[in-house]
């Protein structure tokens, strides 16, 4: 269980020498951070740089840091940040336990690792759909198992790129108890980019407006 | 990764290092038991570079590979060629770099013109022929083309192979008498237009073809038996060019344009486009009237008083890297089985080099086979005419090169 | 995994260095035997003497002519067709069938297409068969000299048919990138005619883009050797196959004639681009006016007519080629004037059986090994993009291009004076990788576009959840781009396949293929077997493409996003 805080320190992104955006900010776990903004304003791009992607043609100063440690030195891979898009972005070459067990960290045995798949789409109302092809799934489905399979990663801090955009309304406040539920649960600090006041509001955290 | 790549470069680009010589020099395979020849030949590969032009004969050669595989553990490689000039020139080129002994071509099928130019240059390993078993099966005191080529005497610097002669052949359907004669071809070619031609000179057909009208066409045909220097080379050709230029304009492609060799000639008549070819094989016609490539009416004749004729060879290059197993090779070649499946018409239908008189019964009856209606009358190939000397068939392919080459 | 990263950062310079090292090495192998020097051939001193005998060799002029002539007229007569053919039928309903037929077209060898064609058009082909006697009263086949006649319009006519499709496809991936479906609209929206609305709205954005390309089809068109043995002259033969003729003469001098004809040959070739690019600069001039003069209707008819007419009739003779090799290859003793082959027998398949192995293992096993690495070294380069985050720059795309560039038989050559040079022997090692030299341009163009696009949120999802880039690439990119990838396989295949020099050259005449024979057997031999070996070249393609759009179904068949195509 994570218990330390995300901090963003003096981060400033260039884009071919014109700034672009510059934020300092301090998330505490299981707190959410909303950074609101019409599009272009580079939001999504610092969402990028926390995670480890910036694209070609952007710079980036600052530090952020994660407890003690600095995450500018990680590889992504190495930062261990779930990363939630406004598509589920379920590999279609594997079925549903294979896009779970992608997440999940090496070791256990095959039993083992097959077991926690099925715990894990126990605990999110799709038991026994292991093998489906992703593709048969319903929106709400998806949105369930992409959550799932960044949770069973066991991330430090949760980053959220407009998470709920595409999901009907219905769905989407359905979708959002349950993401926040269990970044309050687990004590995750996170980092969400949105343009949806009602997305802020049902996170309950500070809003940065940009 | 990259190293090994680059080195996987450098070997396609850089030398794999010089192959030590072998033990065996080539004079004690010269004086070596049969037995020996054949122990020693168990395990190599023969790269043998013959014409691959007609798939009939590489058919036949593949048979050939098979039967040494099973017999000798010996394997044959068919390196087909074109042209074996292309073979020769990679010989020389091997010389050229110090390759004495390791060379890429064990055994070659070669036309008499070829064999002069190596044998002046001593690119051939022998005299082996004699040292062949298989060798007396030709009667060669009785059967003396069997010891010369183009001319030349073998000097059992190549093996006897095979026997050819230029044979006409025509769809009796179209063609009711065929000419009989040089002079009735002109005048049958000006009554039919664009129904005759002949292979590209310096194609081996289309010179032979040459050779033939200049035999009928000159004076004294002994002089032609002389190197070409001690006569007046255009006083006697000349016959030969009036005669080419009265013909010519007559011929398919009004002769501006020529077939490639005997198989587009082939190919010209199963189309219909000619209605009189000929061949340097006289169980060709035959065999393709089989393969359905020409009608079942074809026939075939030699002109009257003879057509050019000879005994097809192979030879060993001086610095052959399996010379024991070339020797086991061509004595294959001149066995009573090689030799007599050779002949039928359905495999290839190439005429034997062995006198019958030395085959016992059995062996005989392999060669008896009823003819077929395409294949010469059996009395028809015995007017052969003498090859000319050698010269004079380099200074025809030259000068028809300036008076017809660029057309 | 950091080795990971550093091996995939050497891909694009091995690959640069496959293209490259070949190319200039061979030029490098052939200028010095064109002014004397090979000591393996006993060359030893600097001379002119080679070019004296090159400039005197009777034809030299006609030879030359030769190669410019059908070199730049297939090119233009490509060009022209393919532009018609799209500014007739792109959005339109006929369009999708015209793709579907010529797509598949592509994927016939050189050779194959030519044989073909040349069984079509002869006086005895199935052309004149078809109006004989009862239209043209011919009973016996006209005298007319085609394939092989002197100007070079069989071989012009051949290569135009070939490379069709070839630049199709290649404008067809280049028309999203100028939104021609954009343009389109716009100019029919503004009353221009489909065919102005095209050539005068779409076609001065599509040129740039398929400039390469066209030069790669001038390149080949002017010195290629299968195509020219086959449907060219033979006395004097375009200047190409002459130089092949004098690499092989006994007479070691005509060597380095030969060198020298190479390099002649790379000049006739940058020449011949010379003049297409003198033409480009003059239309862009002269059709500036052209382009603005508002006129939306000009000439609209007859454009279209033009366009229909070629269009089917490229489809329609390439087609019947291919049929008729079918027919041959299935024909007994086959008369003039009979349309229709009767008896059919099997007879020429039986004989091909017994000689067809070792072409067709050596076809397959070279034509494996070389799209292998030409695949591997193209994931390389395009995964190699990934990490430095920006694609090849335009010096290396150039480069990409290179062996198309460059006329096969001026390096080729060179590498064999290598080979001669060092002692090394001919054979397969070294005719896989000249095979591969060819193939990978192929692969790569053909697999560039769907890696790059590939959404990069699929390896941000796969990295952010703890994947290495060795993971993220082999469980990721890999399995996601198994169509295209098997495509682009497929595509290098049928290259590899294709080849004849490389193979004659490289393998001293040692390794025969498919391709090598069928061109030997048709030179002269018998119709039913060169049917039967072009048949069976041109099936290895076939089944390469086949496999390559079957095995991803049954791969993914429970995969349904992955049948889809939206996965890039």
């Amino acid at each position: 269980m994570s218990t330390a805080t995300l901090r963003l320190e003096e981060i400033v992104i260039t884009h071919d020498g014109h700034p672009l955006i510059e934020v300092s900010a301090s998330v505490a776990p299981g707190e959410v951070l909303t950074l609101m903004g019409p599009s272009g304003v580079g939001k999504s791009t610092l969402l990028a740089h926390v995670a480890g992607f910036l694209p070609l043609g952007f710079r980036a100063s600052g530090h952020i840091l994660l407890g003690d440690s600095d995450l500018g030195c990680l590889p992504p891979e190495q930062r261990r940040l779930g990363l939630l898009f406004q598509d589920p972005l379920l590999f279609p070459h594997l079925d549903v336990g294979g896009n779970l067990a992608f997440g999940m960290p090496a070791g256990g045995s095959r039993r083992q690792r097959r077991e926690e798949v099925a715990t894990a789409l126990d605990d999110i109302g799709l038991a026994g759909f292991a093998e489906r092809d992703p593709a048969t799934l319903s929106g709400g489905q998806r949105a369930r198992v992409a959550l799932m399979r960044v949770l069973l990663a066991r991330p430090r801090a949760m980053l959220l790129d407009e998470p709920f955009s595409k999901l009907d309304t219905g769905l989407r406040d359905e979708m959002r108890r349950l993401v926040f539920a269990r970044v309050h649960r687990d004590g995750l600090p996170t980092l969400m980019v949105t343009h949806d006041r009602a997305d802020a509001e049902a996170a309950g955290g500070p809003i940065i407006e940009l | 990764m990259s190293r090994r790549f680059v080195l996987a470069l450098a070997l396609a680009t850089a030398s794999i290092a010089p192959i030590p010589s072998l033990a065996a020099d080539a004079q004690s395979l010269l004086e070596a038991p049969w037995s020996a020849i054949e122990r020693k030949a168990r395990g190599q590969t023969v790269y043998w570079s013959a014409w691959g032009g007609d798939p009939a004969i590489n058919r036949y050669i593949g048979w050939v590979a098979e039967r040494l595989d099973e017999r000798y553990g010996l394997d044959v490689v068919h390196v087909k060629v074109d042209d074996i000039a292309t073979t020769i020139s990679r010989i020389v080129a091997e010389r050229a770099a110090g390759n004495d002994d390791a060379g890429n071509v064990d055994l070659l099928w070669i036309n008499g013109e070829n064999f002069a130019a190596m044998k002046e240059r001593d690119l051939l390993f022998g005299p082996f022929a004699r040292r062949l078993p298989n060798f007396s099966l030709t009667a060669p005191d009785d059967n003396p083309e069997v010891l010369t080529d183009f001319t030349l005497p073998t000097e059992g610097y190549e093996s006897p192979w095979g026997k050819a002669q230029l044979t006409f052949y025509y769809d009796a359907e179209r063609l009711e008498t065929p000419p009989r004669n040089m002079s009735e071809l002109l005048s049958w070619a000006r009554e039919h237009p664009g129904r005759f031609t002949y292979p590209l000179v310096p194609d081996f057909l289309g010179t032979t073809f040459l050779k033939q009208v200049l035999l009928s066409q000159v004076e004294a045909p002994s002089v032609l038996a002389e190197p070409a220097s001690r006569h007046d080379v255009d006083a006697v050709m000349a016959p030969l060019w009036d005669y080419l230029d009265a013909l010519h304009p007559h011929l398919w492609r009004q002769g501006r344009h020529f077939p490639s060799g005997g198989p587009e000639l082939k190919r010209l008549m199963g189309d219909g486009e000619l209605s009189l070819a000929f061949t340097f094989n006289p169980a060709e016609p035959a065999a393709a009237v089989t393969d359905h490539q020409l009608p079942p009416s074809t026939r075939s004749y030699v002109l009257e008083g003879g057509t050019l004729g000879n005994v097809h060879f192979v030879a060993i290059p001086f610095n052959a890297r399996h010379k024991a197993g070339a020797m086991v090779l061509a004595n294959f070649l001149l066995s009573p089985e090689a030799q007599a499946r050779k002949l039928d018409i359905d495999v290839w239908g190439d005429p034997s080099v062995l006198d019958m008189r030395r085959l016992e019964a059995a062996e005989r009856e392999a060669f008896e086979g009823d003819r077929h209606p395409a294949s010469p009358p059996p009395d028809a190939l015995q007017r052969v005419l003498p090859e000319p000397h050698p010269s004079w068939v380099e200074a025809l392919e030259a000068q028809w090169q300036v008076r017809y080459g660029d057309s | 995994m950091p080795s990971f990263v550093t091996a995939i950062r050497t891909a694009p310079t091995v690959a640069l260095a496959l293209l490259i090292l070949p190319v200039l090495l061979g030029l490098a192998g052939v200028v010095a035997p064109a002014f004397g020097w090979h000591p393996a051939l006993g060359g030893e001193t600097w001379t002119l003497a080679h070019w004296q005998a090159l400039g005197n060799t009777p034809g030299l002029v006609d030879m030359i002519r030769l190669s410019l002539f059908t070199g730049l007229a297939s090119a233009l007569a490509t060009f022209g067709i393919v532009a018609l053919c799209l500014a007739t039928f792109l959005e339109t309903r006929a369009f999708g069938a015209i793709r579907r037929l010529l797509s598949p077209l592509l994927a016939v060898p050189h050779a194959a297409a030519a044989i073909g064609l040349a069984f079509l058009l002869t006086p005895s082909g199935l052309a004149s068969r078809l109006v004989s006697p009862w239209l043209s009263g011919w009973v016996y086949p006209p005298d007319y000299l085609f394939p092989g006649d002197s100007l070079g319009l069989a071989l012009a006519l051949g290569l135009t048919l070939k490379e069709i499709p070839f630049l199709l496809l290649m404008s067809l991936a280049a028309l999203p990138q100028c939104r021609a479906g954009e343009r389109l609209m716009m100019a029919r929206a503004l009353g221009y005619g489909r065919i102005n609305a095209f050539l005068k709205g779409v076609l001065p954005a599509l040129y740039p883009l398929i400039r390469l390309p066209l030069y790669a089809v001038i390149v080949f068109a002017t010195a290629n050797i299968e195509v020219a043995m086959i449907l060219g002259p033979s006395t004097p033969p375009p200047l190409a196959v002459a130089v092949v003729r004098w690499l092989g003469d006994p007479d070691l001098a005509m060597r380095f004639q030969a060198a020298a004809g190479a390099l002649l040959q790379l000049g006739v070739t940058a020449g011949a681009l010379l003049i297409w690019w003198l033409g480009e600069r003059l239309v862009s001039r002269l059709a500036a006016g052209w382009l603005r003069d508002g006129h939306r209707l000009r000439g609209e008819r007859l454009g279209r007519g033009i366009g229909s007419l070629t269009t089917w009739l490229a489809i329609g003779v390439l087609v019947a080629a291919l049929a008729g090799l079918i027919l041959w290859s299935l024909a007994g003793y086959w008369p003039f004037p009979e349309a229709w082959p009767a008896p059919l027998t099997l007879h020429a398949w039986q004989q091909a059986a017994t000689g067809l192995g070792d072409p067709l293992s050596s076809t397959v096993t070279i034509g494996l090994a070389a799209t292998a690495i030409a695949l591997v070294l193209t994931l390389g380069c395009l995964e190699a993009e990934t990490h430095r985050r920006r694609p090849l720059g335009a010096g290396a795309q150039l480069i990409l291009y290179l062996p198309l560039l460059v006329p096969q038989v001026a390096f080729l050559q060179g590498l064999v004076q290598w080979q001669a040079q060092i002692g090394l022997t001919a054979g397969w090692p070294a005719v896989m990788l000249g095979h591969a030299l060819f193939v990978l341009p192929y692969t790569f163009l053909s697999l560039a576009e769907s890696y790059r696009r590939q959404d990069p949120r699929w390896r941000q999802v796969a990295a952010s959840l703890g994947a290495s880039p060795a993971n993220v690439f082999l469980r990721i990119r890999l399995p996601m781009l198994t169509a295209p990838i098997l495509v682009a396989g497929a595509v290098g295949f049928a290259v590899s396949v294709g080849q004849y020099l490389p193979t004659v050259l490289l393998g001293g005449g040692r390794l025969t293929t498919l391709t090598t024979e069928a061109v030997n057997l048709a030179s002269g031999g018998d119709r039913r077997l060169t049917a039967v070996y072009a048949l069976f070249q041109l099936a290895l393609p076939a089944i390469g493409f086949t496999l390559a759009m079957t095995l991803p179904r049954l791969w993914w068949r429970h995969r349904r996003q992955m049948l889809s195509g939206d996965t890039a």
